[in-house]
């Protein structure tokens, strides 16, 4: 069809699939950086073997296989699944509410993170790392029910702007209990200062294949939603008039992202400005169609995680930098220039 | 003096002529949308109450009459826009609130006023959107689709800027390609919200002459307008509206009078014959400008 209504449209389609398959190209880059470079630094060849190693190998092969297997894949498997999760889940909030300055923590998804961190550490003794992820993701989710809950009651029902209130009304309200309950207990300051750096590190596959499960079934319902949020971006009043269940829509794009966002957050902490970040560079590249943009930004917010979390292993030798950190520190100044540049389109 | 809104069936019914897509009879019944004692407001005041109104099929309805009227919210109330809070409307024989959403907009087109594009957003890609009620889980984008879109584009006189950025156009390139995406819905009713906002006279004619195009190719039109010259030129059948209720429903001949206009608007005007046209034309009298020894009374609206 394109071919036949002007060239500039079927130029516009062959450019974002070119920019895709880079994309992909960049990311297995970045994934092989992330298994070589380290405290201890691995030749590709000695990489591969330490994948391929036998537990019962000499004990070169099996120091490098235990560095491989245990520390650089999960790590490495983690920033490529929560940077594809908080890459899209930016992108979807900002759909979803129209809003171009929405990012995931707009759900109080970040906060009440935080705060059932606390609650699990103080409340119920639990200081293992593996045991309050569970709680970060529960409060992630119950902050992001009640916030859509607040915005859906009343007479501003799935009103963007009364999301985006209630969102920073229950921000304010958990961040001030966290920190009193923190303030007051040196156990849970400890764990939230530990988890709120945001990091890729540390965490084992018998946290991250949960975290995967909820983050698949978050990324199919974002997918089954990109039409209507296409539709959404036309205004209400157009999508209604087109066919769209607004109300459905809206909250299927919710649930997605609180399932996004609130599993990677509980696997990584929270990791600020990645999602609202690689959202507006993915619509720079392919427009405001959320059918590119949301693959876009997914494989954008996984490259971004894993080259951040690598820089961090080499920065600051012979200790490390939170990936979460690096996000920040690179990501700010890079999205400056591009701010400086004029390159970025409203939602 | 306000008149009882059963005329207007009648004159729904004479209208009813042209075209007749449900191969019903003559009259209200042959109207494909048609609102049944509605009341309809927002929270708790009623804009419009106890409101009856059959849309003539194959012809161009406009909505006129004063601000804050209601006729924004009896397009938007036809549309499944806005539930009524009592009466029902009737599409097609059944009650519009009951339909799907995505069967509302098989058959009905809308466009609301002043709609914005995402940046960036191309023709082409705004207008294949108007594809999306026909579109499923198993039934994605098919070459039907692109010829729907392509005559749309042509029809609306928009091919060529097809691959442009919405945001980079005109204001009047910009309506025609809204309009392009609602005929690309393919609906055969289309209802328009002050289609000609924001446009100078020249493209408001020009996107005027374009809905007439729309209706001469069979389809039925509502629309909403606020330049009373513009409304009696391009409709065949007008609803005059004041506070809430249907003043007066008929062609613009028979219902376009200097009393009419008082009684709607407050508006003191004279009603002369279109020197180019075969409709009436409105010449608005203000306390300024006007010649010495004022309008002929007996053509004026002073005296009702």
């Amino acid at each position: 069809m394109e071919e036949r209504l002007a060239p500039g449209v079927a130029v516009a389609r062959r450019r974002r699939v070119v920019g895709l398959g880079v994309l992909v190209a960049v990311l297995v880059a970045a994934g092989a950086a992330s298994l070589a470079v380290g405290a201890r630094a691995l030749s590709p060849g000695e990489v591969w073997s330490g994948l391929s190693a036998a537990p019962d190998s000499d004990q070169r092969l099996t120091e490098i296989r235990l560095i491989v297997q245990t520390v650089r894949v999960p790590r490495t498997v983690l920033a490529i699944v929560a940077g594809v999760a908080l890459g899209i889940g930016g992108a979807l909030i900002q759909g979803c509410t129209r809003n171009p300055i929405a990012d995931a923590g707009l759900l109080g998804v970040n906060s009440g993170a935080s705060f059932a961190v606390v609650a699990a550490v103080s409340v119920f003794g639990f200081a293992n790392p593996f045991q309050y992820v569970w709680f970060a993701f529960l409060g992630a989710a119950v902050a992001g029910v009640v916030v859509f809950g607040l915005a859906s009651i009343g007479r501003g029902a799935g009103n963007p702007l009364t999301l985006a209130l209630a969102g920073q009304g229950i921000t304010v309200f958990l961040v001030a209990v966290t920190t009193a309950v923190a303030l007051s207990d040196q156990k849970s300051l400890n764990a939230l200062r530990f988890w709120n750096a945001g990091s890729v590190a540390g965490v084992g596959f018998d946290v991250i294949w949960p975290v995967t499960a909820f983050i698949a079934v978050g990324l199919v319902l974002a997918l089954t939603t990109l039409p209507a949020i296409n539709l959404l971006n036309l205004g209400d009043d157009v999508a209604r008039g087109l066919g769209v269940n607004i109300a459905l829509s809206r909250t299927v794009g919710i649930v997605a992202i609180t399932l996004l966002a609130g599993a990677a957050t509980a696997a990584c902490g929270p990791i600020a400005f990645l999602g609202l970040m690689v959202a507006h560079v993915a619509r720079y590249l392919t427009g405001p169609d959320y059918r590119w943009l949301v693959p876009y930004a997914g494989l954008l917010g996984a490259v971004v995680l894993l080259v951040c979390d690598v820089v961090g292993r080499v920065v600051t030798r012979p200790g490390e930098l939170d990936a979460g950190v690096v996000v920040a520190l690179l990501g700010a100044p890079f999205f400056a220039v591009l701010v400086w540049r004029g390159k970025f389109k409203s939602a | 003096m306000r008149r009882k809104p059963s005329k207007v069936d009648l004159v729904a019914g004479r209208e009813a002529t042209g075209r007749d897509a449900a191969g019903a009879g003559t009259g209200a019944t042959a109207a494909r949308l048609a609102a049944r004692g509605v009341a309809v407001g927002y929270g708790g005041r009623m804009v419009i109450d106890d409101l009856d109104v059959a849309i003539p099929p194959g012809v161009i309805t406009t909505i006129i009459g004063p601000n804050g009227c209601g006729k924004s919210t009896l397009l938007r109330t036809l549309s499944r826009l806005l539930r009524p809070a009592k009466g029902t409307v009737v599409l097609d024989g059944d009650d519009i609130v009951k339909l799907k959403t995505r069967d509302v907009a098989k058959k009905l087109g809308l466009l609301p006023q002043a709609p914005v594009a995402p940046d960036g957003l191309t023709v082409a890609d705004l207008v294949a959107r108007g594809r999306h009620p026909h579109q499923g889980w198993l039934r994605q984008w098919s070459s039907d689709d692109a010829s729907v879109v392509e005559r749309a584009l042509a029809m609306t006189g928009v091919s060529d800027l097809a691959g442009r950025p919405v945001d980079a156009l005109s204001g009047g390139q910009r309506q025609r390609v809204w309009i392009s995406m609602t005929l690309a819905q393919g609906t055969d009713l289309l209802l328009l919200d002050e289609p000609t906002t924001y446009l100078d006279l020249a493209h408001a004619i020009d996107v005027l002459d374009l809905v007439d195009d729309l209706h001469e190719s069979g389809r039925t039109v509502v629309m909403v307008l606020h330049d009373l010259n513009l409304a009696t030129r391009y409709s065949d059948n007008l609803i005059v509206m004041r506070a809430g209720s249907i003043l007066a429903q008929g062609h613009p001949r028979d219902v376009i009078t200097a009393e009419l206009l008082h009684e709607a608007f407050g508006l003191r005007a004279q009603v002369i014959d279109d020197p180019v046209g075969d409709r009436p034309l409105i010449v608005p009298i203000g306390r300024a400008h006007v010649r010495p020894g004022g309008p002929d009374p007996a053509a004026s609206g002073e005296n009702s």
